[in-house]
């Protein structure tokens, strides 16, 4: 400061001070609106998103409206389209996954919060992250040639043969089908489920354990009274976001369901979904028609997933609120 | 005392049934990679990752047509979706009391719980259908789509772990806002939003639906950022549906290729984390 000085007198401190603060408030300007821009981006990415969705689907919205949901023909040559097979597919490959990923899933995390000895912790959250991170497609791969085979030739048959009198289990075993897609499903989701239910679990406080333990609770007995019941909605909404992931998921389903586009009151009959019709009839579509319809599709996917992940998100956030549980795992 | 018996024996067996659905939940991960090496590692040569494929039927050629699109097009989607992921996230986190703020992260998960196929159909209508022809650049769109809300929540989250005293400290000492964030906030968290990002990479490397009709697939070598490029999850789908004995081995061998490719990334992701940021605890 002082050399300044000496070397030019003509500046005097003051403005020199001034000029270095414009500069940083410029700077700062600078900084937030490039900020800015980018946090900008993502809203409007999405309402072009839904635009274009909408832009896409309007020949199929403005051909069958609502009635779309609730008709089965799917003929593109005829331009007939009702996507309620799809509909259908989408919603039971969903259901088997949960019926077999929650309590699975639960088991793993209750086990890992409350139970486990601490080096088991780390290592098996870790493995069971792995899961998350196996791509689908090769999920789907495994499906086609490990999974389906060995179902085929064991657990369908002992199904079919031990819950004959449901129609659930009767009929031809093909292979490719709605429980096949069920099963992969169950096991792509249950990672999903396990850490967000496991970050539920552990923001519960540890009063919570010490109160019904004091009272003389077993530790089981403690896990179902008083850290389960605080844990609920943020179960809940683990759950919901484990469905969230079940509807939307497309590749692995695609490969193993059997794509038909029929509703079938057997489990061991092929389906579809409608992640997997988009998946597999968009880039060999003919026609405007058919193409609006599959946007249609996606544009419907697109409502439920939204509306299935929010409440996930409003349940989770009444256990803990603001502690960002969940946001890394979705 | 025979009733405390028996509640504790529930206990127990109720735990004994955690470590059963313990191990049945890591069975199919462990026979996923068993199944992998076994059926993918024979078909792993230096043909595989040099050659071209060879006419549908034949045996011999290779991916390398797919190596490099995935590269390609994965590089691409990085290249669009970290700068903005990260502007985002520290915008987010560096202004918390803004309505914009609270849009963007709201904005972001739902774009998080999108499927991926809904985000390859708006990848289409907005650019394929357009340009009408299918392009690598669409699919590199669709996939940076995809890596934006995962990146920005990882930099916000880190950034929040920032204590303020080191904020005060730089403003303190006169520093500019902006400097403070880059000089002092990011560069605390710099690991940490490697990791972030290294992750969503990994995650985008594997996404095969929103590349169905966005890249398309090809059986050349593309370089052409503006054409139809192979990639390899798509080869992993073509080969593994294709009715072919050779395309199912090379399905599996690709399998292989894109899991360790995957699993490198997120391991690595953790490693940069593990070993310089401490912020965490």
């Amino acid at each position: 400061m002082t050399t300044s000085l000496a070397s030019e007198p003509s500046t005097p401190p003051d403005v020199q001070e001034s000029r270095s603060l414009e500069l940083a408030s410029y700077g700062d300007r600078v900084f937030r609106w490039l900020l800015t821009l980018g946090a900008l981006f993502i809203p409007v990415l999405l309402g072009f998103l839904v635009y274009e969705l909408w832009q896409g689907s309007r020949l199929a919205i403005g051909e069958f409206g609502l009635s779309f949901v609730t008709t089965s023909t799917w003929d593109p040559v005829a331009e007939e389209f009702g996507a309620l097979p799809l509909i259908f597919g989408t919603l039971i490959s969903a259901t088997i996954a949960l019926v077999i990923a929650v309590p699975l899933s639960l088991g793993v995390a209750i086990y890992l919060s409350e139970f486990a000895p601490k080096s088991v912790r780390q290592p098996v959250a870790f493995l069971i992250s792995l899961l998350a991170a196996i791509p689908s497609v090769v999920y789907g791969l495994w499906g086609i040639f490990v999974l389906i085979p060995l179902l085929r030739t064991t657990a369908f048959p002992f199904l079919r043969d031990a819950f004959a009198f449901l129609p659930l289990f009767q009929g031809p075993i093909y292979g490719p089908s709605m429980f096949s897609a069920g099963i992969i499903l169950a096991i792509m989701v249950m990672p999903y489920i396990m850490s967000v239910s496991r970050e539920v679990l552990l923001a519960v406080p540890d009063s919570q354990r010490e109160a019904a333990l004091g009272l003389g609770a077993t530790r089981w007995e403690a896990v179902i009274t008083a850290v389960l019941p605080y844990a609920r909605s943020g179960i809940a909404g683990a759950v919901i976001l484990g469905l969230g992931r079940a509807l939307g998921e497309t590749m692995a389903v695609t490969m193993v369901i059997g794509n038909r586009h029929e509703i079938a009151a057997s489990l061991f009959a092929p389906g579809y979904t409608m992640a997997a019709a988009i998946a597999n009839e968009f880039s060999e579509a003919v026609g405007d028609m058919h193409l609006s319809a599959l946007a249609y599709v996606a544009f419907l996917l697109f409502v439920v997933t939204v509306l299935v992940n929010a409440g996930a998100r409003l349940l989770i956030w009444r256990v803990a609120r603001g502690s960002g549980i969940g946001s890394k795992a979705l | 005392m025979n009733r405390r018996a028996l509640r504790r024996l529930v206990s127990n067996a109720m735990v004994g049934l955690m470590v059963v659905a313990v191990v049945v939940a890591l069975l199919p991960l462990f026979f996923i990679l068993l199944d992998l090496v076994v059926r993918g590692a024979g078909s792993l040569s230096a043909d595989f990752f040099t050659k071209m494929p060879a006419p549908a039927g034949e045996s011999g050629g290779g991916v390398a047509h797919a190596i490099v699109g995935t590269l390609i097009i994965v590089g691409t989607a990085s290249l669009i979706g970290l700068p903005i992921g990260i502007a985002a996230g520290i915008y987010c986190a560096e202004y918390p009391g803004s309505r914009l703020t609270w849009v963007t992260r709201f904005v972001a998960d739902v774009m998080n719980g999108t499927p991926s196929i809904v985000v390859g159909v708006f990848a289409w209508a907005w650019i394929v259908a357009t340009q009408k022809h299918f392009s690598a650049l669409a699919g590199s769109a669709a996939l940076a789509m995809l890596m934006i809300p995962m990146v920005l929540r990882t930099t916000e989250e880190m950034i929040k772990l920032v204590p303020n005293s080191l904020r005060e400290a730089a403003l303190a000492l006169g520093y500019p806002r902006w400097r403070t964030s880059l000089a002092v906030v990011v560069r605390t968290t710099l690991p940490g939003i490697v990791t972030g990002s290294l992750l969503a990479v990994a995650r985008i490397a594997g996404e095969t639906a929103p590349l169905l009709f966005t890249a398309l697939g090809s059986q050349y070598m593309s370089l052409d950022i503006n054409q139809p490029m192979a990639a390899l999850p798509l080869t992993v789908f073509t080969y593994a549906t294709g009715p072919y004995e050779e395309w199912h081995r090379y399905a599996w061998a690709a399998a292989l290729v894109l899991i360790l490719v995957v699993f490198v990334l997120s391991l690595g992701a953790r490693l940069a984390i593990g070993r310089r940021f401490t912020l965490n605890g």
